[in-house]
């Protein structure tokens, strides 16, 4: 038996059958963690004490006959942007730095009541902004298929870690493309859900009207398996959906025969690098050998997306961080040299070395030394956006166009059942290649935002290899709350290629 | 006030209400007063990360009751807003408030005086909007480590902003204006307005407007004084002194300075209760953008005309159609029937089961306004918690009625009645008073007769008063006869004599 080697689905079905134990399982993996994290740097913690605790429990309980959950012994990594009442929570950030929720995240519940093994945090662009996961303040991760190049972001550790096979499944979130082009340059299957389809709650907010939380792992099947566990209402979030959860894993092994697939012809346009271009057009012709029909779609105002993205974004983002002040949790700058503090914070100006009040430059400090050079840009533009005079031009702007892309997108899925296209127009960057160009570190986000601003679905799977060897990826997006057709078209491509088989080479031995 | 003044003061107010729910507006934790510090508190309130808000809906439904009740008009789509700034007692770093869609607006609350001191005053409100609080900062000044204290257990708790147009014109009418929305808010159980425990805030903002008269060049005008908001105010007495002070310092100031409004910022200035004086803030909400953005934690709420009909029909009948109720079922006046309403609904429910009992309401609207409130205020006590019931004083007032003892005699056995909570009869008993039968009371005013010919004489003469005499004496022969009985009784028998 190769655990590693296993899907999820296997795997479950191989512990519940007793051909491994679930101490057996978790320590394969934690093992393995052990072996390749150096090199990787997918993890921010890994809590093996913990992890094997808990398979012991489970495998004790069923043991002696007792329930136990449908992931039952499963390892699962979560992005470090979750909740965990038992294991820091940083989000990639030195402002949260050790930081330990008092509770669990939803889908952090959810796992833990379907008995699944959480291995450990996985790292991550700060607070989830960035494309590369080189905005983490704990070190870049380091992409599996060539350990020179960015994983992508911002789920960039949870992407690689199952790339590695560190665990068979990893929890992401996805705000702009963070799911999917992660899963894309890792070669990995990534589902960014329906907005309100999984519980933000316990997902510390970047963007709270974008964000949504999805699972990473090798394959469609093993994706439909967590979906089952993590989606779902829950009335502690005002924006999930009060719509049953469909048994995913029964509904997803079915022809395509009749499937309309829209293809956007602008996707394939100037930029787009020709290897992926030829990935993605063998992919389609995967789809329509596979019974689907391909077909021309437009999405008019898909061209607004990233200047859409990146008001709205940064708008909320501003907002969503000014939690992050010292003055409550996480870091807080020491008091500066003749630092004395006064009774109601408050002094006159010009005296605490130019700032308004101690509190002021307690403030100023604890953020300036917290947050990374990403976060702060995106809660200066936020900031600035929102600000008297500006808000008109900027956010309630973007708010208009971002209805009129939604729009685009019910209008396409009046003609198509699902959208189909590149994820990312370039296979993995070099780490560093794009890092002194935030514009162009934006634009990696390019077909991958629209289907948060629209808060549909998507789902991002390997299509293909280029020369050197690093993965392309295939993008599904489908209308509201149609997972199981998303889900449905990316295993029966994955039963008809095998792609997402391949295992990279690069960190075999453990070293780079 | 304004007729006595060579300038009309014109005020408007911005109370706070904190609502009467048991729970926070976007969390479970309690809303109960004085727990130990940051013991009420949640990831949500306390704003840690990923915490997410979900509205609580009887908090919402309190709000629409208060608006209702000051006729706004009800948006049937209300959102959610962020109004982002710094403050440690503000731990998200932003106030989830209403900014351009506020659940209700353009309503108005009337205010009467009963003794006509001020013309009746329709005051207009601007907007209602439901918000949170902030936590509560306790700057340690004594201790000089210059530490500040934070208490979230008021963080979250649902506040109703009610903002009035600038249409009060006295400090006196501010201040009788308040007493009237207070009055109202809790016959309604929106909010308990304790302002000690700050569940009632009030801010007014005010200016003068100073007739100039026309010059050479210049037609005659009004000038305007920048407008001064006045914070601090922990009471309706501190509004109204406030207020008159301010009008006073404003002009003097434009003598001064003839300064006017628009050429400078809308100043703050707190109310030093003690020195009895405003003083200029630093203020740190100067100049600030807040940066409002619709809250995309929360879903826009809807309100039908169902649920608009439902809250209706649950409000009970607010204090100013109370008032006319009172007066024109009870026949009683305008005025007791306003003293009987603004002591609460407690009070007005006992009154109308007294008078039901009594089948007279202004007998019954008399022992309230002499006796029952007299003692409650001099008691410092509670309708609900009075030892004598409506029915105990109803049998009472009966036996007056009928001629067992007067009217005097009834109000000792009533302090007897509140005393040792008893009834009429044991206390009757216990005082040892007994009614006093006709026969009884016409031999002693035989006997009295007999004894003062100089009081017969005068009587005979026309001096009718002079009977009062008799009746002191009557008293100290039989405390249980009834003055009214012997004076009438006497005049009688004096008229026979011829």
């Amino acid at each position: 038996m190769q655990p590693l080697e296993m899907s999820a689905v296997d795997l479950v079905a191989a512990l519940r059958q007793g051909d491994i134990t679930a101490v057996e399982c978790a320590t394969v993996f934690l093992d393995r963690i052990e072996a390749t994290n150096g090199s990787i740097n997918a993890f921010l913690a890994v809590d093996r004490e913990g992890a094997l605790a808990r398979a012991a429990d489970i495998d004790a309980r069923r043991k002696a006959g007792k329930p136990v959950g449908p992931l039952a012994g499963l390892p699962v990594a979560l992005k470090d942007v979750l909740c965990t009442a038992d294991m820091p929570t940083t989000c990639a950030s030195k402002m949260l730095a050790g930081f330990r929720p008092p509770y669990d995240a939803d889908v952090v519940a959810r796992l833990r009541r379907a008995d699944a093994v959480f291995v450990g945090k996985t790292n991550m662009d700060e607070f989830a902004m960035g494309g590369s996961n080189e905005n983490s303040a704990f070190g870049p991760v380091r992409n599996p298929w060539d350990l020179s190049r960015a994983p992508g972001g911002s789920s960039g550790g949870s992407a690689a870690c199952v790339a590695a096979d560190m665990a068979p499944v990893a929890i992401g979130s996805d705000t702009g493309g963070s799911i999917r082009q992660p899963a894309g340059l890792c070669g990995i299957t990534g589902l960014k859900p329906t907005y309100g389809r999984v519980s933000r709650r316990g997902l510390i907010a970047f963007a709270s009207s974008l964000d949504q939380i999805g699972p990473m792992a090798r394959s469609a099947a093993d994706c439909a398996l967590i979906m089952e566990t993590i989606a779902g209402h829950d009335p502690g979030d005002s924006t999930s959906l009060a719509v049953d959860v469909p048994r995913y894993t029964d509904l997803i092994d079915k022809p395509l025969t009749g499937v309309r697939i829209g293809r956007v012809p602008e996707h394939f346009a100037a930029g787009l690098d020709p290897e992926v271009a030829k990935g993605v057009e063998e992919a389609f012709a995967v789809l329509m050998a596979a019974g689907a029909t391909v077909h021309d779609v437009q999405l008019p105002h898909a061209k607004y997306g990233i200047p859409t993205y990146y008001l709205i974004a940064p708008c909320e983002a501003s907002s969503n961080l000014a939690r992050y002040d010292g003055a409550h949790y996480g870091h807080r700058a020491e008091p500066g040299k003749g630092h004395r503090a006064e009774a109601g914070g408050q002094r006159s100006a010009g005296q605490a070395g130019g700032f308004e009040s101690p509190l002021v430059e307690m403030y100023c400090r604890s953020r300036a030394e917290g947050f990374g050079p990403e976060v702060k840009r995106r809660i200066m533009l936020g900031t600035y956006a929102l600000s008297a005079g500006y808000y008109d031009a900027y956010y309630a702007k973007a708010l208009r166009v971002r209805r009129l892309i939604r729009q685009d997108y019910l209008d396409a899925f009046q003609t198509v059942d699902l959208i189909g296209g590149p994820v990312s127009a370039t296979p993995a960057f070099k780490l560093g290649e794009k890092t002194d160009d935030p514009l162009a570190m934006y634009l990696v986000d390019l077909y991958t935002v629209g289907t948060n601003l629209a808060g549909v679905g998507g789902i991002s799977f390997p299509c293909g290899f280029t020369k050197s060897g690093l993965p392309i990826g295939f993008q599904l997006q489908a209308p509201p709350l149609a997972e199981p057709l998303l889900l449905q078209a990316a295993d029966r491509f994955q039963r008809l290629t095998d792609w997402h088989r391949r295992r990279p080479q690069a960190m075999e031995g453990g070293k780079a | 006030m304004s007729t006595n003044t060579p300038y009309t003061t014109i005020i408007g107010l911005e109370v706070h209400v904190q609502l009467m729910t048991r729970t926070k507006l976007f969390c479970g934790c309690s809303t109960k007063f004085g727990g130990a510090p940051n013991t009420q508190v949640c990831p949500t309130c306390l704003g840690l990360p990923g915490s997410l808000p979900v509205m609580n809906r009887q908090a919402f439904d309190l709000a629409l009751r208060a608006a209702l009740a000051l006729e706004c008009t009800i948006a049937p789509f209300t959102k959610w807003d962020r109004k982002n700034y710094f403050y440690p007692d503000l731990p998200k770093g932003y106030q989830i408030s209403q900014f351009d869609l506020p659940f209700s607006s353009d309503g108005f609350l009337e205010v009467v005086d009963p003794k006509g001191a001020f013309e009746p005053r329709r005051v207009g409100i601007v907007r209602v909007h439901l918000e949170e609080d902030a936590g509560k900062s306790m700057h340690d000044d004594a201790a000089g480590t210059g530490d500040t204290r934070i208490d979230l257990n008021r963080a979250g708790t649902p506040l109703c902003e009610i903002v009035t147009q600038p249409d009060l014109r006295s400090p006196q009418e501010a201040r009788a204006w308040l007493n009237e929305l207070k009055l109202l808010l809790v016959y309604l159980g929106v909010s308990d307005c304790n302002m000690q425990e700050g569940s009632l805030r009030v801010d007014a903002n005010v200016n003068l407007h100073i007739p100039v008269p026309a010059t050479a060049g210049a037609e005659a005008r009004i000038a305007k004084t920048p407008i001064v908001e006045i914070k601090n105010m922990n009471s309706f007495r501190s509004v109204e002194r406030a207020l008159t002070y301010e009008a006073a310092r404003q002009w003097e100031e434009w003598q001064a300075t003839k300064a006017e409004m628009g050429k400078t910022p809308k100043q703050t200035r707190g109310w030093d209760d003690p020195a009895g004086i405003t003083r200029a803030q630093r203020h740190k909400e100067e100049s600030s953008d807040y940066r409002y953005f619709p809250e995309p934690d929360l879903v826009p709420v809807t309100v039908t005309a169902e649920r608009i009909q439902s809250i209706r029909g649950g409000m009970g009948e607010p204090p100013v159609s109370l008032r006319k109720t009172l007066a024109s079922q009870w026949q009683i006046s305008a005025y007791d029937a306003d003293v009987l309403v603004n002591q609460g609904r407690e009070l007005v429910d006992y009154f109308e089961d007294l008078a039901t009992r009594v089948g007279e309401g202004k007998v019954a609207s008399n022992w309230m306004q002499q006796d029952v409130l007299r003692i409650l205020n001099e008691t410092n006590g509670t309708v609900s918690a009075f030892p004598v019931r409506p029915a105990g004083l109803a049998d009472l007032i009966g036996r007056v009625k009928k001629g067992d003892f007067d009217t005097s005699r009834a109000r000792e056995i009533f302090a007897e009645m509140v005393t040792s909570g008893r009834p009429v009869d044991d206390v009757v008993a216990g005082m040892g008073i007994s009614a006093v039968s006709d026969d009884d009371v016409i031999a002693l005013c035989r006997e009295l007769l007999a004894a003062n010919p100089k009081i017969v004489a005068d009587v005979k003469s026309g001096k009718e008063q002079a009977a009062a005499g008799l009746i002191g004496q009557a008293k100290k022969k039989n405390a249980n006869v009834n003055p009214g009985k012997v004076r009438a009784i006497c005049l009688d028998l004096i008229r026979e004599m011829g």
